[in-house]
């Protein structure tokens, strides 16, 4: 395996390098009639090979953004490109799910595949049905393959989504909420499916209203905020930017503070029945040797990494909808 | 913005690392959980992974095969199965009310068709087609045409179509397309029930027209496939502007009630006589048209009025079904 190259120290927003860009957005807006701006004027850049977190909450522009990268609806300013491609020739190489399933009722989850597949002129008709079967089983909906998507359960109806999206060979996969309505054991298989696919060199481009999802799916993620985005970066240039911080749960914690202190560790700051400082290149085993040395009742002890959630509070100053 | 076209993948290896090390990440608001970062790792695009795919060219006639899918939806479902079977069931319903009420039911208003029904098997074709044209078979013209984009809108299906790509105006065309072919389906269903009751119900043979001349069966029967041909483009002008409303709306039952309103009107204004001016520019006028083929010589200059109608009709509605879909904001 190689070695870690994760642009750590690059600050946020920060261009990668120009060539083989999955998605690149200049300046990107949309202006619905009556002057609402959903989208204002978004810069964005994904990189080949990522797995990105389109993060923000309900509302602030992820949907409007992706319609507009697949042509449905037309910026009112800027410009947007995929795979360095034109639209009509980047779409067959895009599998997408955009705003949550939709298929005909009346097909079979099967019949609905091969529906969607004739309207992409590059597919071959000829090998459709091999590549509906292995789209149903790479979801796992094999054994529901013939019956009618009327009768299908959401969660079912968010797989079959995905299979849809994944009738050919993709490059990029914009997947929008993918997890939206799932069951905890369908989000698990969903960000199971989106690490695999991920695996295989495929550019994923996740929409979420979910922090957790996106730390533990993503390796890069864009915040959106009322239409603008207003952080993007790696995960970890993203969450870098804050310190990991140490935290003693403590009966004494005058004495803790003082040792802490006396380490060299800054921002301390006193609880009730906790001590937090800042950790530093300190090794956390090394404080709390040293804390248990001075006779400071240690009755835990953990180390705190920023998480996007951090991150998003630090940078707007807002809540976020950890959970939905 | 890098517009050079490059062979798929080529560059992204560059772009990329891999990641190596496990680390403890913290959720928020849930225990630290010790996560391989393994599993979110990025992998260089290998360019054999993801071969160039062919160009459009190199699929054999993909609109051909778009058309095939849309027929099959059409001709599958059961609503659009259950309008074919009424309206095959009408001509039995009409060979049999004639057959029973005879020739003294032949001074109504009807005049010279129905009698001539009475008297030939072929002739309740043409008896079927003149009634039916008025009310029935716009209607099942506008619920498969005014469904053809509102339904998909509304059903959310128009997004994942275009994302195909379907592209816009190709989707147009196969819809259009698709529903000229359900209106040939349409007539062909009320004209071949129509012939099948007729020539078990009334006498074969040679064929009396409405100017007195008598011609043999066989050209009887080329005259109802021309009769056919001549309906099925009316009706699919119909069609072209269903499919024009269509586009208007995310509603599809808006879309079919504002084709349905529309005909409604213009059969109204017809039957008023200062407004006889208006009769050449309204679709429905033309659609009896096919009783030209009822005349000795047939009547070509009516027919040819007739389908340059249609053709009006069909380039107008299909110029702003193209205008207005290939400019919209899909939302749905």
């Amino acid at each position: 395996m190689t070695t870690v190259q994760l642009d750590a120290g690059a600050p946020f927003g920060a261009a990668p390098p120009s060539g083989g860009d999955a998605i690149v957005t200049r300046g990107l807006t949309k202006r619905f009639r009556g002057g609402q701006v959903a989208v204002d004027a978004l810069d964005l850049t994904v990189p080949r090979g990522s797995v990105f977190g389109f993060l923000g909450p309900n509302g602030s522009g992820k949907t409007t953004t992706i319609r507009m990268l697949l042509g449905l609806i037309a910026p009112t300013e800027g410009e947007s490109e995929m795979l360095g491609l034109p639209l009509a020739r980047a779409l067959p190489r895009v599998g997408a799910l955009v705003e949550g399933p939709a298929f005909y009722p009346y097909l079979s989850g099967e019949a609905n595949l091969l529906r969607f597949d004739a309207a992409d002129p590059t597919a071959d008709g000829r090998t459709v049905r091999a590549r509906a079967g292995r789209a149903l089983e790479r979801v796992g909906l094999s054994a529901a393959a013939g019956k009618r998507y009327r009768a299908y359960s959401l969660g079912m109806r968010q797989r079959l989504a995905i299979a849809a999206a994944l009738m050919g060979p993709r490059e990029l996969l914009i997947l929008d909420e993918p997890t939206n309505g799932l069951d905890p054991q369908g989000t698990r298989e969903v960000r199971t499916l989106v690490k695999d696919i991920a695996a295989d060199g495929t550019t994923v481009f996740v929409s979420s209203h979910l922090l957790a999802e996106v730390e533990q799916m993503c390796t890069h993620a864009g915040i959106m905020r009322t239409g603008r985005l207003v952080a993007h970066g790696t995960i970890a240039s993203l969450s870098g930017g804050l310190a990991t911080r140490v935290r003693v749960e403590t009966p004494d914690t005058a004495d803790a503070a003082r040792v802490l202190t006396g380490l060299g560790l800054a921002d301390v700051r006193a609880g009730d029945d906790e001590v937090t400082a800042e950790l530093g290149g300190h090794a956390p085993e090394r404080v709390n040797a040293t804390l248990v040395g001075q006779g400071v009742a240690v009755r835990g002890l953990g180390v705190v990494r920023p998480s996007l959630e951090d991150v998003f509070v630090g940078l707007t100053g807002e809540g976020f909808d950890v959970d939905g | 913005m890098s517009t050079a076209e490059r062979p798929a993948g080529a560059t992204a290896g560059a772009t990329m690392g891999g990641t190596t090390d496990t680390r403890e990440r913290r959720a928020p608001g849930l225990v630290p959980v010790t996560e391989s970062l393994r599993t979110a790792e990025r992998h260089p695009v290998e360019p054999a992974a993801v071969p160039p795919l062919p160009p459009a060219q190199g699929r054999r006639w993909p609109f051909l095969r778009l058309l095939r899918s849309e027929l099959g939806l059409t001709f599958r479902r059961p609503r659009n199965l259950v309008m074919l079977g009424v309206l095959a069931l009408v001509p039995v319903i009409l060979g049999v009310v004639l057959r029973a009420i005879g020739a003294d039911g032949g001074e109504g208003g009807m005049g010279g068709l129905l009698t001539a029904t009475l008297g030939n098997s072929l002739m309740l074709t043409f008896f079927a087609l003149s009634i039916l044209t008025t009310l029935l078979m716009p209607i099942a013209v506008s619920v498969v045409a005014g469904d053809a984009i509102a339904g998909e809108a509304g059903a959310g299906t128009l997004r994942y179509l275009l994302a195909a790509p379907a592209g816009r105006t190709r989707l147009l065309a196969v819809k259009f397309a698709n529903a000229a072919l359900f209106s040939v389906a349409v007539t062909a269903v009320v004209a071949l029930s129509a012939l099948v009751v007729g020539l078990i119900l009334f006498p074969a043979g040679p064929v009396t027209l409405l100017s007195g001349t008598t011609i043999p069966m066989a050209e009887g029967l080329v005259r109802i496939l021309v009769a056919v041909g001549y309906v099925s483009a009316g009706m699919a002008a119909l069609a072209a502007v269903a499919l024009a409303l269509s586009t208007f709306t995310e509603a599809p039952i808006g879309a079919i009630a504002a084709t349905l309103v529309l005909i409604i009107v213009t059969q109204v204004l017809r039957v008023i006589p200062q407004l006889d001016f208006l009769g050449p520019y309204l679709l429905p006028t033309w659609w009896n048209g096919f009783d030209g083929v009822l005349r000795t010589p047939i009547d070509t200059g009516e027919l040819s009025s007739g389908l340059l109608a249609f053709c009006a009709y069909i380039v107008l509605s299909l110029s702003i079904a193209w205008a207005r879909f290939t400019g919209k904001d899909i939302t749905s």
